[in-house]
C-alpha cells in the first residue's frame, strides 16, 4: 500500500464510519448526546476526580486495550484480569457501545474509526471543568506517569506536562516514571513549579541512609466542611524496574506498616475520609486493602487497567474500594462519597472514557499545547513509513508495535534474538495510518533509550525470561512489578504462567534448533538500567529501519506457546 | 521540603556540631568486646550446618520475633534487615540467608537487659529465604521471609 495523503485518509475514515453504522455510536455522535455519557449525577459531599498514567499524551490518540491479561492464583478470573467479552459480561456493558470500545480491544480498528480518538489534555480539561462545576470543591488527583511518554516531555524534561497539569488544575500527585528524570529534577519541580499549587505525596519514599521522608506522605484537606486526607504511594519497585542510579539516595518499597501508621495519623488529625493515591498497580492495591485498615478508597494506576467499577475489599476496619483508571489520558475516574456522622456512608464511582469527538477542546489548554509543540512540529510530524496493519503495545507477551521494534533492532544490529521491555504505555496506529516520528517516540521516549547488542549464553537468556516471568506471574502480587513480559524476537518458547519460577520457560528454540545453554547468542535490546550504559537511542535505530522500508506490512507476532491457561478470562477463546 | 538527617549531618560536620553530639554522649563510639569467633557456624555451607553451629537445631516459629526485610531487594549487595525480639531474656540473634554460600551472616549476643533490636545490611546473590534466629532461656526461636533478588528492568 502506498502512503496515503490526508485527504485519502479522511475519505477512508468517512467510509469506515458509514461501514460502522451498525454500531451504537452513530446516533450518539450524530445527535451530539455527550450528555448521556458525561452527565453524572452529583452524589454526596466529598468528590475526587482521578486520572493516571497519561504518559505525557497531550493530544488525542488511539489506545487499544489488551487481549491478553492473565490472572494467576488468587487473581484468576477477577478484575483487572478480564479481557474483551469477559470484561463486558462482568460489568454489564453492552457490546457495540462506546463503553465497550473504551474498555476492550474488540473490533478495535473498526470501532476506533467509528468513535474517534480518545484523551487529549484539551478534551480532558473540558471534562474536568464540567465535572468540577457540578461538584464544588472536588479534588483532581494525578496518579503519576505523567512527565514521561512523549517526545515533547522528554525534550523538555517533563516541563510541558508540569505546566499542563498546573493548567488542568491538578491538586495532588503521586509518581513513578517521573523519577527517571533523576532525583534532582523531581525535587526541582516539586519545590519550585508545584510549590503552593500541587502536592506531590509519597509515604513510601525514604532516604536510604537514615530512613527520613523525602516527600510529604499525605495531603490534609477540607472539602464542604469535611476533613480528608490523600496519601501518596510511589511505584514501590522504581529502583528495580527503572535505573536505580537515577535515585541513588532514595529507597522505596510497599511499606504496609508505615502506610498503616500514616492512615492512623491522618485519622487522628481529624480526617473523616482517607484516600490512597497509588502507583502500586491494581494487584498490589488489592492486597494492600486486605492488610491496611482505615482507607476508604485506593485510587490506583501503574497497571493501566481500565476497570469500570471499584472492587470492594472487606477488611478488619470495614471496607476499602480499589479502582484503576486506565492510561494515556483515556479515562477520568469520578468518585463521590456521602460523608455524614464523621464517616463515609455510601459512594458512587464512574470511570468516564474521554472521547475527543464528544468533548470540545478547552480553548486555553489547546492554545497551550499548540505553543509547546510549535518549535518541534516539523520533527514530530516527519512521516517515517505507513503501517498496513494495526500497531499496538498492550498484552502480556507481545504487541505488534513491540514486534516492529524487535524486527528493526534485530535487523539493523544483525542479532539472532531481540528483547524489548514489557512497557505498557505507547499509543496505537490504525491500519493505513502513517507512522510519524512522534508516534515512534510514544513507544520509546525514555531517559535511558540506548540500543544494545550483547552476547548472552542460552543459560543467561533462560534466566532473564524466568526472572521477568516471575515479576509478572508470581502468585503473590507483592513480588510482581506490574509491567508485561519482555517481548522476545527470534526465539520461540513455551510458557507455563502458573508454574514455579525456574520452570515457567521451556522449549526454547531458535530457527527450529533447541537453545544451547553454553552457546553464546547475539541479543539486541534497549533500555538498559545499568549506569554508564551506551548505545544509539533506539528511536534512531527504528526510524532508520522505517524510513528504509517505507511500508510496514502487518506484523507476525512472536508469542510463546501457553500452557495451562485454558478457560482463563484474561485471554480470548 | 523537610531537612533530612543527611543534610543536617553534612552541615553538622562542617560546623563542628558533630563533635558536640559526641561529647554530649548522643553519638558514642561503642567499645566492642571481642567475642569468640564461631568459626564452625560462620563457615558452614548450608543452613542446617549453621544452625547446628550456633546450637539451634530446629528452632520454633515465633510471632514475637519480628523480621523486617524488603519483598524485593532494591540492591542485592546491600539488603536492609531489622530484627526485634520481644521474647523475654533474649540473649542472642542470628541472621541467615539460606542460599548464600555461607548462610550465617551475622550473630549478636546481648548482655542481661539489653534491648534485642538489631539492623544490618546483607549481601544476597539470589532470591532466598532470610531467617532470624533468637535464643532466650536456652531455647531457640525463628522467623523467616523470602526476599526476591531480580535482574530488574522491564517494569511499567
Amino acid at each position: 500500500m502506498s502512503s496515503m495523503n490526508r485527504r485519502e485518509f479522511l475519505q477512508m475514515l468517512a467510509a469506515a464510519s458509514v461501514a460502522g453504522a451498525a454500531l451504537d455510536a452513530r446516533p450518539l455522535l450524530a445527535a451530539g448526546k455527550a450528555d448521556a455519557l458525561y452527565d453524572v449525577a452529583k452524589f454526596g459531599n466529598v468528590h475526587f476526580m482521578h486520572f493516571t498514567d497519561c504518559h505525557a499524551q497531550l493530544l488525542p490518540i488511539w489506545f487499544r486495550e489488551p487481549s491478553v491479561n492473565l490472572g494467576i492464583g488468587g487473581a484468576l478470573g477477577k478484575a483487572p484480569h478480564l479481557i474483551g467479552e469477559h470484561l463486558l459480561k462482568a460489568f454489564d456493558i453492552k457490546p457495540g457501545t462506546p463503553e465497550a470500545h473504551a474498555f476492550t480491544y474488540l473490533d478495535f480498528a473498526q470501532a476506533a474509526k467509528t468513535y474517534g480518538k480518545v484523551g487529549g489534555f484539551a478534551h480532558l480539561a473540558t471534562l474536568v471543568k464540567r465535572t468540577r462545576a457540578g461538584r464544588p470543591g472536588a479534588l483532581l488527583l494525578d496518579g503519576g506517569d505523567t512527565w514521561q511518554g512523549s517526545a515533547t516531555a522528554l525534550w523538555s524534561q517533563g516541563q510541558d506536562m508540569v505546566d499542563a497539569c498546573k493548567l488542568l488544575g491538578v491538586d495532588i500527585m503521586a509518581g513513578h516514571w517521573e523519577f527517571t528524570l533523576g532525583d534532582k529534577r523531581v525535587l526541582e519541580i516539586v519545590e519550585k513549579d508545584f510549590k503552593g499549587k500541587i502536592d506531590f505525596v509519597a509515604q513510601n519514599i525514604k532516604t536510604s541512609d537514615f530512613g527520613d521522608k523525602v516527600f510529604e506522605p499525605y495531603s490534609l484537606r477540607e472539602m464542604n466542611g469535611v476533613k480528608l486526607a490523600v496519601i501518596g504511594q510511589a511505584f514501590p519497585y522504581t529502583p528495580i524496574a527503572n535505573p536505580r542510579w537515577m535515585v541513588p539516595e532514595w529507597t522505596f518499597g510497599i511499606q504496609d506498616e508505615n502506610m498503616q501508621k500514616t492512615v492512623d495519623e491522618a485519622r487522628a488529625k481529624g480526617a473523616q475520609v482517607v484516600v490512597l493515591l497509588s502507583h502500586n498497580g491494581m494487584d498490589v492495591d488489592l492486597k494492600v486493602a486486605t492488610r491496611v485498615t482505615g482507607i476508604d478508597a485506593i485510587m490506583g494506576g501503574h497497571t493501566h487497567d481500565g476497570v469500570p467499577r471499584p472492587v470492594i475489599v472487606r477488611n478488619a476496619g470495614g471496607q476499602t474500594l480499589v479502582t484503576n483508571a486506565g492510561s494515556n489520558g483515556k479515562f477520568l475516574g469520578v468518585l463521590d462519597f456521602d460523608v455524614r456522622g464523621g464517616k463515609v456512608q455510601d459512594f458512587r464511582y464512574k470511570l468516564l472514557p474521554v472521547f475527543s469527538n464528544l468533548l470540545p477542546a478547552d480553548a486555553e489548554m489547546a492554545a497551550y499545547i499548540d505553543k509547546v509543540r510549535a518549535p518541534h512540529k516539523a520533527r514530530l510530524e516527519e512521516k517515517l513509513a505507513v503501517s498496513e496493519g494495526l500497531l499496538y503495545r498492550r498484552g502480556n507477551f507481545n504487541g505488534s508495535w513491540d514486534q516492529l521494534i524487535l524486527d528493526a533492532i534485530m535487523e539493523v544490529q544483525g542479532a539472532d534474538i531481540g528483547f524489548s521491555p514489557g512497557f505498557r504505555w505507547g499509543t496505537t496506529i490504525l491500519p493505513g495510518q502513517a507512522i510519524t516520528f512522534e508516534h515512534l517516540m510514544d513507544q520509546t521516549a525514555i531517559t535511558y533509550p540506548h540500543a544494545t547488542l550483547t552476547e548472552m549464553s542460552g543459560e543467561q537468556i533462560k534466566t532473564i525470561l524466568e526472572d521477568v516471568g516471575d515479576n509478572l506471574f508470581n502468585p503473590d502480587p507483592y513480588y510482581q512489578q506490574g509491567g508485561d513480559m519482555v517481548r522476545v524476537g527470534g526465539l520461540q518458547y513455551t510458557c507455563t504462567p502458573d508454574a514455579k519460577m525456574g520452570s515457567r520457560i521451556t522449549e526454547m528454540r531458535l530457527k527450529g534448533k533447541a537453545l544451547d545453554a553454553d552457546k553464546k547468542y547475539k541479543v539486541a535490546g534497549w533500555a538498559p538500567v545499568a549506569e554508564g550504559a551506551k548505545g544509539e537511542p533506539v528511536w534512531d535505530v527504528v526510524a532508520r529501519y522505517l524510513r528504509d522500508k517505507k511500508t510496514i506490512a502487518p506484523r507476525k507476532l512472536n508469542q510463546p506457546k501457553l500452557m495451562g491457561m485454558k478457560g482463563n478470562a484474561g485471554i480470548a477463546g | 521540603m523537610n531537612t533530612t538527617r543527611r543534610t543536617v549531618l553534612k552541615s553538622a560536620t562542617a560546623s563542628g556540631v558533630l563533635a558536640g553530639l559526641i561529647a554530649a554522649g548522643a553519638l558514642r563510639p561503642t567499645q566492642v568486646l571481642a567475642a569468640d569467633w564461631n568459626k564452625a557456624a560462620f563457615e558452614a555451607h548450608d543452613t542446617a550446618g549453621a544452625l547446628k553451629g550456633i546450637g539451634a537445631g530446629t528452632p520454633a516459629e515465633s510471632k514475637d520475633l519480628i523480621l523486617k526485610v524488603p519483598d524485593i531487594a532494591e540492591n542485592g549487595a546491600v539488603v536492609p534487615v531489622d530484627v526485634v525480639s520481644n521474647i523475654p531474656n533474649t540473649s542472642s540473634i542470628s541472621i541467615l540467608v539460606d542460599k548464600n554460600p555461607s548462610p550465617l551472616c551475622a550473630h549478636f549476643d546481648f548482655a542481661n537487659g539489653a534491648l534485642a533490636d538489631v539492623s544490618a545490611r546483607l549481601k544476597m546473590g539470589q532470591t532466598s529465604l532470610v531467617k532470624a534466629v533468637a535464643k532466650a532461656d536456652g531455647k531457640f526461636y525463628t522467623a523467616q521471609k523470602e526476599v526476591k533478588v531480580t535482574v530488574g528492568g522491564c517494569g511499567g
